[in-house]
């Protein structure tokens, strides 16, 4: 029941509105009850308000307001990409693009797939069903 | 505005006056007779229309060999290859044949999605077909003879002459081998297209 994902300097959050939707945020400063100061690795540094943050379990190690490219060595050192694509909230974003940025003829070889992993499923089930009658 | 326009430059640059050109000799016009007849109102001239009659302008998304769905018709839902724009606008089309029942077919660009999938179409020859390829046949009219005669020849119509079912395997033969290449292609090609549930047009990507 208690909160675990604080606001805190170096708190990676997800933007879930606005122009950088989708994007990787690391907060750098709180401005205000409402507001934070995040920065990104490719965006200039810019406040946003809390309601367009989600934040996530990742947390990296910075001073307020740190410069570019300490900001960027720091999310290195953390290896803030591979700890995200590896979470299970991450692989599920990955899935979702992916899926949406599929080819007509892509979705078809996928239908024919999916046909074939629930053929052999069924004959498995059907042997074992065999095994145990 | 003299020195705005740097006429002074012009002038120097030219030695002192500014360059002239000759007036072409103007041409003697047409002896015009007198009109033998004035109209009684003064007749209206017609707007001029330089406008030009011109196909209609292919989406950038079509191109020869692009995998095209087909929306409407008895065709509806298939999948077929394009193959070039005819001088009337309306794109030209295979199934191929063999593979879902299409044959060389006019159809119009509004009526079709173009699905990002290219095949290879560098081995067919699509330059004898045009527009008059795919008119109506004009029949000699016969006016002799109506009753026994006329239902001899409506039976006669319906089949298609041989060397079009030739000009169908000569294209979709080199087509088919450059399908087949393609692994899943030939039954994607052999599928209809059908929206499921939750897909939704606009958000999805073709």
């Amino acid at each position: 029941m208690p909160f675990k994902r604080y606001v805190e300097i170096g708190r990676i959050a997800l933007v879930n509105y606005g122009k950088d939707y989708g994007k990787l945020v690391v907060i750098v400063d709180v401005i205000d009850q409402n507001r934070a100061l995040v920065d990104a690795p490719d965006m200039v540094r810019g406040q946003m308000n809390f309601k367009r943050l989600t934040l996530t379990d990742i947390k990296i190690d910075i001073k307020r307001v740190p410069n570019k490219k300490t900001l960027i060595a720091a999310m290195e050192a953390a290896d803030v990409k591979s700890k995200w694509e590896n979470s299970s909230w991450g692989r599920k974003l990955i899935v979702q693009k992916k899926r949406a940025s599929l080819n007509d003829f892509d979705r078809f070889k996928v239908m024919l797939a999916k046909i074939k992993k629930a053929g052999v499923v069924r004959q498995e089930l059907a042997k074992l069903k065999k095994e145990t009658a | 505005m003299y020195h705005k326009r740097g006429l002074w430059a012009i002038k120097a640059k030219n030695g002192g006056t500014f360059p002239k050109h000759e007036k072409k000799a103007a041409e003697a016009a047409p002896a015009e007779k007198p009109p033998k007849f004035y109209p009684a109102d003064d007749v209206k001239k017609p707007l001029v229309n330089k406008r030009k009659a011109r196909p209609t302008k292919l989406r950038a998304s079509i191109t020869p060999g692009t995998v095209l769905i087909i929306l409407a018709g008895r065709f509806k839902g298939k999948r077929v290859v394009f193959l070039k724009q005819l001088t009337s606008g309306l794109l030209l089309v295979t199934g191929p044949f063999k593979i879902n029942g299409v044959p060389l077919r006019r159809v119009n660009q509004s009526y079709v999605i173009a699905t990002s999938t290219k095949v290879d179409i560098s081995g067919v020859n699509v330059e004898k077909f045009d527009d008059k390829y795919f008119g109506k046949k004009v029949e000699k009219k016969k006016k002799k003879g109506e009753g026994e005669f006329f239902e001899a020849e409506k039976e006669e119509k319906n089949t298609l002459p041989q060397d079009k079912k030739d000009d169908q395997k000569t294209v979709d033969a080199a087509l088919i081998a450059s399908i087949e290449a393609v692994p899943d292609l030939k039954s994607y090609l052999g599928a209809r297209f059908s929206l499921k549930a939750g897909m939704k047009p606009h958000e999805l990507v073709f």
